[in-house]
């Protein structure tokens, strides 16, 4: 019975071969999202291996060296280090991982959590409805970083606090998303169809509606990549993120305000290293937007 | 007109409801002792009790949340545990500086933003278009804090041609507040000096804050643009012997701006939002800087305000966003 | 003899797709005077939309390419006169009216705005159409193009035309809105008026209105038009003269009584035989079988041929050459036959 439920119920499109090949081309022919899949390799590269390959890894750890406070750029350190003399360049490459892990927990969270409401809202109806897409709205008058601020300082500071205070904020977006997927795939035959024959929502809900949302929900979370790692930051910079030793960009960025300008360079590379990952994950998504999301493009 | 108008301010009331119950929910239910920090590490256990009860914090939950709506129905915002001064009246300080900010760097945002998208629209698919494009992307992705610290560093420190951060120095007597925004006020009061004081030290925080927003209506206005281009009226105003340049800076514009409207309503919430770290570089006397410091401490009444605050200016940014689409789009108004 | 008004020969137009180069228009040959209302008959895709626009030279090019011919307006060819030239013919030489009354009208704007500032537009070239002194100022000459707005209205019968200047284009009704947009075309006192499928999106009662209303100005003002339609009842009512077009040729022209009394293209007559009339019975609604050929690569000889009832192995060889079948009236078929003499 199942299996005739599924063979009714198969959405009618070119073979999914073909489809993912023309995607790949299309892919390919933008320079742009070329540049932007090359920055973000780089970047999860870093995110794997930055503590691993970074030249002094006693200063990840929270070594110092007070010999050498304040060093210039030079061949051993090539973004200089800092007030404890330790690499700029190592704890940069250690920040990777912790930025773009908080930033990849944050839209996950981000995206399971909207997903579901959107979800919920969507098939219910109803009052249900209402109300859900009532707090959706709500959340999103409440700009993001003084949400994140006030969550962060009452559940005070570290690693998982951080994320859950920037979670509350992100998951408006993708609710609004997929609820409105929901609602336009809801009507289509095919979904009919599977309900006919007694398939369950949440059957409905896992193998016809999810799978139709992937697209923009990729494309959303690459472009909202970049938007958490600057949120991290953000807090990092202000002081309620993580705290040191962990090396954090916004809060490596942070501390070398106290040494401008005398000792410029120790805000150099943490600056950049968040200027490269945005650029590249915000290339990466607005190039898979043009291709996966036609729709979209405004 | 009217009846659009009442309507629209009418949905704002649910919206401010849940404003309150979302911030004091965050206050009330999160962990944090804010009354041991207020109380200093001193206290005695009957100074701790007296001023839990003096703040309320011994009644049930949502007999504290009453009174503070019924306090915020009297313009009352409570009282910050660290500063002992009134929540509001702080508020009423800060937010001059943090508007003044905010609109400074909307109007180098929409100014260079929407003549961009429209001359880039122009010139679709030519060099100068697609450089614009990755630039804007580049200037999206550009951390704040540190385009303000890399300003700072650049002009303030090295070049010495701005001041580093503050508002005004001590040394210069502000002009007498009008609008609280100290560069219109000193050209009320026709002071000259304070206005280029005055502007000098708005300058690099308004750049550093307006770029993202400018690169975003950029884009929004280029793709409007393009798209209003292809609408049957375009051809029949060539068709017609309209001059090139008036169909697009006239009929073309009009109509891509009011689509662009709406993202513009949509920044100014997220510059009020996003002021709390270029206010952090720059030492800018705001909202956001008294955010943070009351932050730091725990001292969560005046965080609620200022949350509250800028989710109140936001709705009615909003709003105003709405009936001015209403006044540029015919349509909406009589719908 | 003077020049025509507008008299178009041998209009080769091809459009560049992602599929190829398309041959849009293969040949055209037009000629219209003052006074005479050309219908432009053909299915869609058949090229009378894209002769409309040439003339003007409203196409974008890429993709448009214009391979051969010329347009000529009263003795100058369109072709090869530069932009800054061909600005000035649009509106004041050559008016154009299009399908869609409610997207052609700009929304954000009056139409009392709009008529003026083509009505300024015109006058840059053509002083006259303003009632004011020449070296009038601004503000003087904004003026008489709102009085000349006002009565553009009036003359298209639009009522209480001074107040509707200030409304919007969606407080009219679709038929109003393509009054506004005739008075827009006629404005600047066009000797040409193109009008694309000006009544399609209209009601049939409505549709009457207009075209009589077209039909008044053109009398009143002493203008050649054409007229673009798939309609030959609308044809049959409003015009002098028509042209019948397929996959980018003119397969039959001449003036409408003779076209329509007499076809001697088959494709004309198929056109003719789908019209339904009273003694149509249900069910005997005829249509064309076949469809209109690709013209990336098109049908060798007659492009009507591979649907044409009576092909014969010569129409697939050549291109067939107009044959003049009455008095004016002339067919692009090889077994069209010369009229005895007696006949003219």
């Amino acid at each position: 019975m199942t299996d005739t439920a599924e063979h009714i119920a198969t959405e009618p499109e070119l073979p999914k071969q073909d489809k993912l090949q023309r995607a790949l081309f299309r892919f390919r022919q933008s320079r742009l999202s070329m540049l932007g899949a090359v920055m973000v390799a780089l970047v999860v590269f870093f995110t794997a291996f930055g503590t691993l390959l970074a030249p002094f890894p006693e200063h990840i750890a929270g070594g110092v060296d007070t010999a050498a406070r304040f060093q210039p750029p030079s061949w051993a350190h090539p973004f200089g280090t800092n007030e404890l003399g330790q690499d700029v360049l190592s704890l940069v490459m250690a920040g990777t991982t912790v930025s773009v892990l908080a930033g990849l927990s944050v839209v996950l969270i981000g995206t399971v959590i909207g997903t579901l409401v959107g979800a919920i809202a969507g098939f219910a109806g109803g009052w249900i409805d209402e109300i859900l897409m009532r707090l959706t709205d709500l959340t999103l008058t409440i700009p993001g970083l003084i949400l994140a601020m006030a969550v962060a300082a009452a559940l005070g500071p570290g690693f998982t606090n951080m994320i859950i205070a920037i979670s509350l904020s992100w998951w408006p977006g993708y609710a609004r998303l997929v609820r409105g997927e929901v609602l336009a795939v809801r009507e289509e035959s095919y979904v009919n169809a599977a309900r006919a024959i007694g398939a369950s929502p949440s059957r409905i809900l896992l193998r016809h509606i999810l799978p139709n949302t992937v697209s923009p929900i990729i494309v959303k979370m690459s472009l909202d990549m970049g938007f958490a790692i600057l949120m991290v930051a953000g807090l990092g910079f202000i002081g309620i993120g993580i705290r040191p030793p962990t090396p954090e960009w916004g809060t490596l960025l942070s501390v070398s305000r106290s040494y401008m300008p005398d000792y410029w360079w120790t805000a150099m590379a943490p600056g950049m290293a968040m200027f490269f990952a945005v650029f590249g994950f915000n290339l990466l998504g607005d190039g898979l937007r043009d291709i996966l999301d036609p729709k979209a493009r405004r | 007109m009217l009846q659009f108008i009442v309507r629209r301010v009418l949905l704002l009331i649910p919206v401010l409801v849940g404003l309150t119950v979302i911030m004091f929910a965050i206050a009330r239910i999160l962990p944090g002792d804010p009354v041991a920090l207020a109380a200093g590490p001193n206290a005695t256990q009957a100074e701790i009790e007296a001023l839990t009860v003096e703040y309320g914090l011994d009644q049930p939950v949502w007999v504290q949340y009453g009174h503070y709506v019924s306090g915020l129905l009297q313009g009352d915002l409570g009282t910050s545990l660290l500063t002992r001064r009134p929540v509001a009246a702080d508020i009423a300080a800060y937010l001059p500086a943090t508007l003044e900010l905010v609109f400074a760097a909307m109007a180098i945002a929409v100014l260079l933003g929407i003549p961009l998208g429209l001359v880039t629209a122009v010139w679709r698919n030519r060099w100068p278009d697609y450089l614009s494009q990755v630039a804007a992307i580049g200037a999206i992705s550009m951390p704040r804090f540190f385009l303000g610290l890399l300003l700072q560093l650049c002009f303030a420190m090295w070049l010495a041609w701005l001041p580093l951060g503050g508002r005004l120095p001590i040394i210069v007597i502000p002009p007498p507040s009008v609008t609280g925004f100290l560069t219109i006020d000193a050209l009320i009061a026709g002071d000259w000096t304070a206005f280029t004081t005055a502007l000098s030290h708005l300058a690099m925080p308004a750049i550093a804050m307006s770029l993202s927003p400018l690169a975003t209506i950029m884009r929004m206005m280029r793709s409007s643009t393009i798209e209003v281009m292809q609408q049957d009226y375009v051809m029949t105003a060539r068709a017609l012997g309209l001059p090139r340049r008036q169909i697009i800076t006239k009929y073309v514009a009009r109509n891509a701006v009011s689509a662009t409207l709406t993202v513009i309503g949509l920044y100014f919430g997220w510059l009020l939002g996003g002021t709390v770290l270029v206010e952090t570089v720059f030492d800018w006397p705001g909202l956001g800087l008294y955010a943070t410091k009351a932050i730091v401490s725990q001292d969560m009444m005046p965080v609620i305000g200022v949350a509250l605050v800028i989710g109140l200016l936001f709705v009615l940014a909003n709003l105003v966003i709405d009936l001015l689409y209403g006044v540029i789009n015919p349509k909406v108004r009589y719908s | 003899m003077t020049a025509p008004l507008l008299s178009i020969r041998d209009l080769h137009l091809s459009m560049s797709s992602y599929d190829g180069k398309a041959h849009v228009l293969n040949g055209i040959d037009l000629t219209v005077n003052r006074g005479e209302i050309w219908g432009l008959v053909g299915e869609s895709g058949c090229g009378k939309s894209l002769t409309g626009l040439s003339i003007s030279q409203l196409l974008p090019s890429p993709p448009a390419d214009y391979m051969a011919g010329e347009i000529m307006l009263e003795g100058r060819d369109m072709l090869k006169l530069p932009r800054p030239e061909l600005q000035k013919l649009r509106g004041n030489r050559i008016g154009m009216i299009f399908q869609d009354p409610t997207t052609n009208l700009n929304p954000a704007f009056r139409i009392g705005d709009q008529l003026v500032d083509v009505a300024l537009a015109a006058a840059r070239w053509k002083p006259g159409i303003l009632d004011c002194p020449p070296g009038a100022g601004r503000s003087e000459r904004k003026r008489a193009a709102r009085k000349l707005a006002r009565d553009m209205l009036e003359r298209v019968g639009i009522p209480d035309a001074g107040m509707r200047l200030d409304s919007y284009p969606h407080q009219f009704s679709g038929g109003m809105r393509q009054r506004v947009l005739i008075a827009m075309a006629l404005i600047g006192r066009p000797d040409l008026l193109i009008a694309d499928e000006p009544t399609t999106a209209l009601d049939v009662s409505v549709q009457a209105q207009i075209l009589k209303l077209l039909k008044g100005c053109v009398a009143d003002y002493d203008m050649g038009v054409i007229l673009i339609t798939h309609n030959l009842g609308v044809v049959a009512e409003t015009c002098s003269h028509v042209a019948v077009m397929y996959a980018g040729n003119i397969v039959e022209s001449g003036p409408v009584a003779a076209v329509i009394e007499r076809p001697e293209h088959p494709y004309t007559r198929a056109l003719m035989a789908s019209i339904p009339t009273r003694d149509t019975r249900r069910g005997m609604l005829r249509g064309l079988a076949g469809s209109v050929p690709n013209l990336i690569t098109p049908p060798p000889g007659c492009r009507f041929a591979p649907r044409c009832p009576h092909a014969t192995a010569a129409c697939m060889t050549g291109v067939p050459a107009p044959v003049r079948v009455g008095r004016d009236h002339a067919a692009a078929c090889i077994h069209a036959k010369e009229p005895e003499t007696a006949h003219v």
